[in-house]
């Protein structure tokens, strides 16, 4: 390099260039900030409505307002499902971050079991849109709460909320009727508009709550809110509060229901109490019950699976869901059906050696007694409950009209309004059978049913309803359970009741009243021994159901059969005759005979719902065992 | 260097008795151009950081100390800055050597140079300075335009630091480095010719610049061509500080008013990202009014390089306006989307330190050619 003086002359060649190349740039600076100011306005005034949208929604969230879930009452306005504040436990996946690590902590932190992982990870799962909480756990306790305040800030999208949540006071004796609610599943987004029940995290899941599912939800509202980028509400911009549920009552009377519930401890069976006027049912038992607070926060799996492998089914409804053949309870109904069809008068009578035959058969279909109760009109045909009496009778029928009057009290369907799951019983038929198996209906499949066995279902339920059709004299009133659903009451006339039952001579309807009336007090009456010291006229029917079929030569032998083999007692009745306030439909399964077993508790509801003061439990049961106990010594029988 | 203290010492006394603006070696316009636009950085600031106080101080604080660096620089007059730029040249890119070896790891990257107890900074920061006052050393003893040789040697000093700072990496750095030894060349008069083949080149080098960057610089870029593809993760910033200036609309959501900063939408919002809050706050006349502080300042740097007496300082003071420029035109444009991300603070603005430091340094050397008026003999 060679160095060179700068002389003077390029020292202000050098400064032209210099102002030049400045003056250039000072040029180019003010464009390009002219650009950059461009871009400004391009984004403030050209597309500022497209932006401030977006802004909007980014800090705006709408946020459900679960409402308030209806209340259910009793007749008598006592609380039978209420709402009990509790803190719960929430996570918002997107903001979690790591969910499982996050759920880790949460299981470290409240010590709970290591095995919770899997379901608190597919609980935070279960919920219906993005950004909303899931429910994890439910009533948190003091100390709980404390704890997670305390690791807040390790529990990213950990919320406790408080939250109102289902309680049922007499879980034990009403969970069938009111059923309970749970947590939403996957199948329930199915059957729900999901916007409503944003925020919602339980749902009517059977019963009661299942039902009047949209009636007791209720209507969400809605909450703007503002939040920061990571979530957190800052504050309420506006809101639409929520439409709480409305309230139901029942028709259910409690008192009546526990005692129901009481009767039957320690037995399988339900009992069903209908108001024979109105159709309300008064209870609706089913033995053993369960407790249904506990599906409401979420019943572990262990427990769960105790309640369903139970042999005893406690999770079955039996009341309304039970099948069972309805035996002799429907002698009345078959009497009935007789004299509409014109096959037999009051007053003809059949003689009864022992047992049946058909012609041309030597097959003997055997009567209760098993040396006959020789001549027997229909009244008394009712009151001993005369099996051959009533083979005769549907001999002469045939299964096609017998299975059509039987519809008529409502048997093969389900009629109630507003029970859920209600079962339709079996209502066989020629056409049925043809089917059901491709086969013939043979006339010896007539006998049975004719004494409601063979392939003759019912549930307690429609047991409940047919008596309580017979003691209105064939007139139909829908069983239901709501009485008042918010201001509206329910009250019949009902849509889609079905026709009364007719005879064309109504004084028949006296006539089949005093046989069962003489079930309870004649001298040959088969629930005598349950028929002392009435105090108002009582009418029933006892049925017997046989659940091992016995060969031509046995003789049933209690004793000797393993307990689930014994027969189930049936007790149909009402009271009082002359103006039915009450009919009931009592099943003790495996219970043995209906007259002995059935008979005293459908006593004791009956004396519970009519005469003033209803007994305590106790005094009610061991009434009914003093009766089951004369039964014994009288050697009644159906 | 003593001496030289007690040479300024002795002259401020001399000159105590008629003290001017020329005497303090201060540009009055320069300083209300300057004060004015960090007051209101401030002001936007106390709004970014969450109504802190702790920010705005410690930015205060670190202003008044860039200040006192600026005067003390404004001092120092060309002739002595022209004699030190290749000490301080080979002292920095040392530094960056240093730092490629012992280099404290920060956010991915290894910037920082530590002197345990004493000192944590970035050479590369001081490269800034370094690479403008030695090419502009360069050149002023060369006979202008400059030639093929003098842009190769230029190019061979650019290289080695830049490569230094790119290898860190600091893409942002590495650009203003190269950007203000590039701004000497150009105005010291580089042919047009010249100008049009080295712009040809670069262009023929983007692939390979391409292949050379750092997975997330490329993301970066792609992010820039299309934020809406990956609009939570890194196309969140561009999209969210693109809403927030443009739902700021002519006159803004008002002052600590804007949600996106506010409620934490807008990332990075007082450091790199905080005109987006001005613009979302002051809306398009804040906008306009920072815009034009900053072309006033930019403006009157480039007629004070003008008045310089000497080559070296007005090759040195053009290039370091320019530089500032680049770094306004980058950060504005990167947050409102017309440029790919990287990581530019807005000078004087954004919440930093080592940053506004070397800024105020620089405009100590522009105002230090402004005002010493003694023709360097040659």
């Amino acid at each position: 390099m060679r160095p060179r003086r700068a002389t003077l002359e390029d020292s202000e060649q050098q400064a032209r260039i210099f102002r030049r190349r400045s003056v250039l740039a000072a040029f180019v600076v003010l464009i390009m900030f002219s650009g950059l100011i461009g871009r400004m306005v391009w984004l403030q005034v050209v597309q500022h409505d497209v932006f401030i949208t977006r802004s909007d929604k980014n800090r705006m969230r709408v946020e459900p307002l679960p409402p308030n879930r209806g209340l259910i009452f009793d007749r008598n306005h006592q609380v039978l499902a209420e709402n009990r504040p509790t803190y719960n436990l929430t996570l918002v996946r997107e903001q979690a971050g790591d969910v499982g690590q996050t759920i880790s902590r949460l299981i470290d932190i409240l010590n709970l079991p290591e095995d919770q992982h899997d379901v608190l990870a597919q609980r935070s799962r279960e919920r219906l849109r993005s950004y909303e909480p899931a429910l994890l756990l439910s009533d948190l306790n003091e100390e709980q709460i404390a704890r997670i305040a305390v690791n807040r800030y390790r529990l990213p999208g950990v919320e406790v909320e408080a939250q109102l949540i289902r309680y049922y006071p007499d879980g034990e004796w009403m969970s069938h009727v009111l059923g309970y609610v749970g947590r939403i599943s996957q199948e329930d987004q199915q059957r729900i508009d999901t916007s409503n029940y944003a925020g919602t995290h339980f749902i009517g899941k059977t019963g009661i709550e299942r039902f009047y599912e949209d009636e007791l939800h209720g209507q969400a509202g809605v909450r703007r809110v503002e939040t920061n980028a990571r979530g957190r509400t800052l504050r309420e911009i506006d809101r639409t509060p929520p439409k709480p549920g409305k309230n139901l009552t029942l028709t259910l009377d409690s008192r009546l229901q526990k005692l129901g519930h009481d009767l039957l401890k320690g037995k399988r069976g339900a009992i069903v109490a209908i108001e024979p006027k109105t159709g309300a049912i008064l209870a609706m038992v089913s033995e053993p019950g369960f407790d249904n607070n506990k599906f409401v926060t979420g019943i572990d799996t262990k427990s769960y699976a105790a309640l369903r492998d139970d042999v005893d089914m406690p999770l079955y409804n039996r009341a309304a869901r039970g099948q069972y053949p309805p035996a002799s309870t429907v002698k009345p109904y078959m009497a009935s059906a007789g004299l509409e069809y014109g096959l037999i008068q009051p007053s003809d009578t059949v003689y009864d050696p022992g047992y049946y035959q058909l012609p041309n058969d030597s097959r003997r279909y055997r009567n209760w007694l098993r040396w006959g109760h020789g001549r027997v009109d229909m009244k008394r045909a009712i009151t001993v409950s005369n099996d051959t009496y009533f083979f005769t009778l549907a001999h002469r029928m045939g299964i096609d009209r017998l299975s059509a009057f039987m519809h008529k009290y409502g048997f093969g369907e389900d009629h109630s309004l507003d029970v859920w799951g209600a079962g339709n019983g079996l209502m066989p038929s020629r056409d049925w059978k043809r089917g059901r198996y491709n086969q013939v209906w043979y006339p010896g499949e007539t006998l049975s049913v004719g004494i409601g066995q063979g392939y003759w279902l019912a549930t307690p339920l429609q047991m409940a309803t047919a008596v309580s059709v017979l003691a209105n004299d064939g007139k139909w009133v829908r069983p239901h359970l709501a009485m008042q659903v918010g201001d509206e009451q329910i009250a019949p006339p009902f849509e889609n009741t079905p026709d009364d039952v007719k005879l064309d001579n109504p004084h028949w309807w006296g006539l089949i009243h005093q046989a069962m009336e003489n079930v309870m007090t004649g001298s040959e009456g088969s629930g005598r021994a349950s028929g002392r010291n009435l105090q108002y006229r009582m009418a029933g029917k006892s049925g017997t159901a046989q659940v091992f079929t016995l060969g031509q030569k046995e003789k049933y032998n209690a004793a000797e059969l393993e307990e689930r083999l014994h027969d189930h007692a049936l007790f149909t009745a009402y009271a009082p005759v002359d103006d039915p306030k009450i009919a009931v439909a009592v099943i003790v399964e495996n219970g043995g005979g209906g007259s002995r077993v059935a008979a005293p508790i459908a006593r004791e509801m009956l004396d519970a719902w009519i005469l003033p003061g209803i007994k305590s439990g106790n005094e009610a049961q061991d009434h009914a065992r003093q009766n089951e106990h004369a039964a014994d010594r009288m050697a009644t029988g159906d | 260097m003593m001496d030289y203290w007690q040479r300024v010492y002795r002259r401020s006394r001399r000159q105590y008795q008629r003290l001017g603006w020329r005497t303090l070696h201060l540009d009055p316009w320069l300083l209300l151009a300057l004060l004015t636009i960090i007051a209101g950085g401030l002001i936007v600031l106390y709004s970014a950081g969450g109504e802190s106080t702790y920010l705005v101080e410690a930015q205060a604080l670190r202003f008044v100390a860039a200040f006192v660096v600026m005067l003390l620089i404004a001092q120092v007059s060309p002739r002595t800055m022209k004699r030190l730029a290749w000490f301080f040249y080979i002292v920095v890119t040392l530094m960056l050597v240093a730092v490629d070896i012992i280099g404290t790891h920060a956010m991915g990257a290894q910037r920082w140079l530590t002197i345990p107890g004493v000192i944590r900074f970035q050479p590369s920061e001081l490269m800034k300075l370094a690479m403008p006052m030695t090419i502009a050393a360069y050149l002023s003893r060369r006979v202008l335009p400059p030639g093929w040789l003098d842009l190769l040697v230029c190019l061979a000093l650019m290289g080695v630091p830049v490569g230094l700072i790119a290898n860190q990496p600091d893409l942002g750095t590495s650009m203003l480095v190269t950007a203000s030894a590039v701004f000497v060349i150009l105005l010291a008069g580089l042919s047009w010719r010249f100008i049009a083949v080295c712009a040809g080149l670069g262009i023929a080098a983007m692939p390979l610049l391409w292949f050379n960057m750092h997975q997330y610089q490329r993301q970066r870029v792609l992010t820039f061509l299309n934020p809406e593809s990956d609009p939570l993760g890194s196309g969140w910033n561009i999209i969210q500080s693109k809403t927030a200036i443009g739902s700021g609309g002519i006159h803004g959501k008002g002052w600590m008013q804007g949600t996106q900063s506010q409620l934490e939408f807008l990332p990075e919002r007082h450091t790199d990202f905080i005109v987006a809050v001005l613009g979302e706050e002051f809306g398009l006349i804040g906008m306009s009014v920072l815009m034009t502080c900053y072309l006033l300042l930019i403006w009157r740097g480039l007629y004070m390089a003008n008045q310089a007496h000497d080559t070296f300082g007005r090759l040195l003071g053009g290039s370091l306006v320019l530089t500032f420029f680049v770094y306004v035109f980058v950060n504005v444009g990167m947050v409102s989307g017309v440029l790919p991300i990287v990581g530019v603070p807005l000078p004087l603005i954004s919440y930093g330190g080592t940053a506004s430091v070397t800024l105020m340094a620089g405009f100590g050397m522009l105002m230090a050619v402004f005002t010493h008026h003694k023709t360097t003999p040659r």
